[in-house]
């Protein structure tokens, strides 16, 4: 099964396209938790069952937006680089792993970057819904999320380093970089 | 019955899988089998190539159906040994 998906993913080199879904809606959804938590935590503090509620409930949206966005764009993609290679070839390829690829292949894309966003953001909630839940936390459960956010936002700058073959602590630190200036402009600009 | 000894193909393919991976595949369909392939023709999408497979006993339609399954399309059979198998 992942050996077939390995294999249709190398014959449509769509491989990168996977990895490039998976750091930019990722990238999106570490980013849009940390700008709802910040502005809760320069605010009067909302309780807590409030904050998750509207982190899930971004987090949910965001998993949706790419659940559906990807599907119906490379659904529309892979037909046509099908009919494309089907006129170029004189044949129908309907049978062939082109044509299983072009069926299977908009799902493991649009899972890819559905998944991605909400799994990240879910991760990031966690300390605020063991919170609720009364459990003993090092820190306080917002800068402990807060942490969090920029923990994976520097691990996915790693990621996007180790993929290109630069150097990984400069891509971690740069993404680190992106994050902790969108955290202070949101400091700066929330109204008091 | 006579068996397939060599075979050479005139197949046209996509540019993906590539000619390694092409003729693995062939090759991971007919167990024993030595394969050739030479790329004789590339165009944006497609390339022509020609394709040399030798072995005992081949199965064609075991060769046909790993081509096909990998978008490739038999053009002709420009070359055929067999030989009958003694009772």
């Amino acid at each position: 099964m992942f050996k077939q998906l390995a294999f249709l993913l190398e014959i449509t080199r769509s491989r990168s396209l996977v990895r490039r879904y998976f750091v930019v809606n990722g990238f999106d959804g570490a980013l849009t938790m940390l700008g709802i938590i910040m502005g809760f935590y320069v605010s009067d503090r909302a309780n807590l069952p409030i904050i998750i509620n509207s982190c899930f409930g971004a987090a949910v949206a965001l998993g949706m937006s790419g659940l559906t966005s990807a599907y119906i764009s490379e659904t529309a993609e892979q037909k046509k680089e099908l009919r494309e290679l089907e006129q170029a070839m004189l044949k129908n390829l309907d049978g062939s792993a082109y044509g299983q690829a072009t069926r299977l292949l908009p799902f493991l894309i649009a899972a890819v970057n559905g998944l991605s966003p909400l799994v990240i953001s879910l991760i990031i909630i966690l300390p605020i819904w063991a919170a609720t839940l009364s459990l003993e936390l090092p820190f306080d459960p917002l800068e402990f999320a807060l942490m969090l956010a920029l923990g994976i936002l520097f691990l996915l700058g790693v990621f996007l380093g180790r993929t290109s073959g630069t150097n990984w602590l400069w891509a971690g630190l740069r993404t680190l970089f992106i994050a902790t200036f969108t955290a202070g402009l949101i400091y700066l600009l929330a109204p008091s | 019955m006579a068996s397939l000894k060599r075979i050479k193909l005139d197949v046209l393919k996509p540019h993906h899988p590539n000619s390694l991976d092409f003729s693995s595949t062939i090759a991971d369909k007919s167990p024993g089998a030595r394969i050739e392939l030479t790329v004789a023709e590339v165009d944006e999408k497609t390339e022509t190539v020609f394709i040399v497979i030798e072995g005992e006993n081949l199965k064609y339609a075991a060769i046909v159906e790993a081509i096909s399954e990998m978008g490739g399309s038999i053009h002709s059979i420009d070359r055929v040994e067999v030989e009958s198998e003694s009772d």
